[in-house]
């Protein structure tokens, strides 16, 4: 099928500007992917202010240079910088005066300073059937399945390039009959106690995304709504381990009223039977460290940690003092909250250390130890740490993360799935 | 051995010793921007270097930065010689097309079914600017 191009979009690919620019980008990306035509977008959500090297920046500056602003809503995903000033970043010059170019580049792109990975937990919450452009995985994956706002798995720069045009190709998640899901994920062989614990979500997206891959499921013997941040731990561990762009689970994501509504066909092509099994290895998968007496670092908040995922940490650290640092990433929406109700104060007395902006595996936060074990309650995290910042992981709840960086050595409560 | 796959990307021709991938991989977190090293430690190639090598991907998964780690291996010459896709992977191949937009010369993406990759481990190839796919006579000892 061939991308079929209106006037107007044509001559704004032929120019020389920034816009001509982002219009190729788009139009070039359209073909790879077989889209008849551009369609227009709501809003965006860009990843590609996060600096991996000075390309990027180049390509920004190049943005402005040229010209070119955002056509419609545009927020942005966390860079590699504290710009609050909250925690140290080690990021050393050259490298961070471009990543502070490439930040102050997508500013004057006119993008909305919100540099978090949960937009939608900070007022970016597209309208159910809206086409939109977002990046980040994870990102991407809470405004499909949970919102039910329609974007594909949007890359660095073809995000700002959306931006830019206000169009996108109209292929795969835009359209409906793409939206519909092929198998079931059944997790009604676990037990209720499992399902009703806070790891029970991360574990079962790390499962889910390895298991499906890209293809579009629906989870069920899920009896009651578990809660945003639940969502958003479980499609963010599904979109690290798989390519996981929409999930659904019936009865609780608004496109699944229940499972025949959602399912492709009057049969699922395939049935997935979650056993407490398949759910242990999968716990087990998320960790890397072999047994190990104490721990280095506790990180938790990818994705960014909500307001309420905070009141959880204050109530559980409870006034005392950690012995190892907590590392807990957030946006500036809820840093705003944590300064107002003087929680900022209190959590950073006890030993946490609050990241704004960032997070410990985009840029250098925590010490380079060569050997490092860091604990984590965050799926995401487990999967990412490892790679990007050398540390070995211990998987666990976010009870046993603050128990073990009080005591300095890991703490394990058994839950059983 | 030689096959005609089709173009996804256009670049240079491109040779160098067949790295053939046994698992999807995620070049966010999965692969070092200035090496090209494989970082990820759970992948089943870690610790190869993709730089200068023919690249052969069954598929992607993970971060939807894996555009800006491949235009900056592009950017520090640490590129693939080429690259072998099972099928477009628009996030992954945005990393070229940008590239080429900033005028920097980019290698070569095709798409070739993963069930012909195993012809190709580990031998010389070459991938030429129309497409085709061909192994170099005798076992690879380039300097790619």
């Amino acid at each position: 099928m061939s991308l079929a191009l209106s006037p107007e979009e044509q001559a704004i690919a032929a120019g020389r500007d920034g816009a001509g620019m982002a219009m190729r980008i788009v139009t070039e990306s359209a073909r790879l992917l077989g889209a008849p035509r551009l369609i227009p977008i709501a809003s965006t959500h860009i990843d590609g202010a996060l600096y991996h090297g000075d390309s990027g920046t180049l390509f920004a500056e190049r943005l402005v240079e040229g010209g070119a602003k955002v056509a419609v809503r545009s927020t942005l995903n966390v860079g590699a910088l504290d710009l609050m000033g909250c925690s140290r970043i080690r990021l050393e010059e050259p490298q961070r005066g471009m990543a502070r170019r490439m930040m102050e580049a997508y500013r004057k792109l006119g993008c909305e300073q919100s540099w978090t990975c949960a937009p939608y937990q900070a007022g970016h919450r597209p309208a159910l059937g809206s086409d939109v452009a977002w990046g980040e995985s994870n990102a991407v994956v809470f405004c499909n399945s949970v919102l039910g706002a329609r974007t594909n798995r949007y890359g660095d720069f073809l995000d700002i390039a959306c931006a830019i045009v206000g169009r996108a190709p109209d292929y795969g998640l835009h359209r409906p009959e793409n939206r519909r899901a092929q198998l079931v994920f059944d997790v009604s062989g676990l037990s209720s106690s499992f399902l009703a614990s806070e790891i029970a979500w991360p574990v079962l997206g790390s499962l889910y995304g390895r298991e499906v891959g890209n293809a579009i499921g629906v989870v069920t013997g899920i009896s009651s709504h578990p809660g945003e941040d639940a969502l958003k731990a479980f499609g963010a561990a599904a979109a690290s381990s798989g390519a996981v762009g929409l999930f659904h689970i019936a009865g609780v994501t608004p496109e699944a009223p229940d499972v025949e509504t959602i399912l492709a066909g009057p049969e699922p092509e395939s049935a997935i039977r979650v056993t407490p099994e398949m759910a242990a290895r999968a716990r087990a998968g998320l960790s890397t460290a072999a047994a190990t007496k104490t721990i280095d670092a506790v990180a938790i908040g990818s994705p960014h940690l909500s307001h309420a995922e905070f009141e959880s940490l204050e109530r559980l650290i409870a006034g005392r003092r950690l012995t190892v640092p907590i590392y807990a990433c957030t946006g500036r929406h809820a840093l705003a909250l944590l300064e107002r109700d003087g929680r900022r104060k209190r959590l950073e007395a006890s030993g946490v250390i609050i990241v704004a902006d960032t997070c410990v595996v985009v840029t250098p936060i925590m010490p380079d130890l060569g050997n490092g074990v860091l604990m984590t309650n965050s799926g995401k995290f487990a999967h990412y740490a490892p790679g990007n910042t050398g540390y070995a992981v211990l998987y666990a709840s976010l009870a046993d993360c603050v128990e073990s960086a009080v005591l300095g050595r890991p703490v394990f409560t058994d839950i059983a799935a | 051995m030689s096959a005609a796959a089709e173009i996804l990307v256009p670049g240079k021709a491109g040779e160098g010793e067949a790295l053939v991938l046994t698992a999807p991989i995620s070049f966010w977190g999965g692969v070092d921007p200035k090496t090209g090293r494989i970082a990820d430690v759970r992948h089943p190639q870690h610790g190869e270097v993709i730089a200068g090598r023919v690249l052969f991907l069954p598929g992607t998964i993970g971060s939807s930065s894996a555009s800006a780690v491949l235009m900056e291996l592009v950017h520090n010459g640490r590129a693939p010689a080429a690259l072998v896709l099972h099928e477009p992977d628009a996030i992954l191949l945005l990393g070229l097309i940008v590239a080429r937009e900033m005028g920097w010369e980019t290698p070569m993406a095709v798409r070739l079914g993963r069930d012909q990759f195993d012809d190709y481990r580990g031998r010389g190839v070459n991938i030429g600017t129309d497409g085709s796919i061909s192994l170099h006579a005798g076992s690879w000892s380039g300097t790619a």
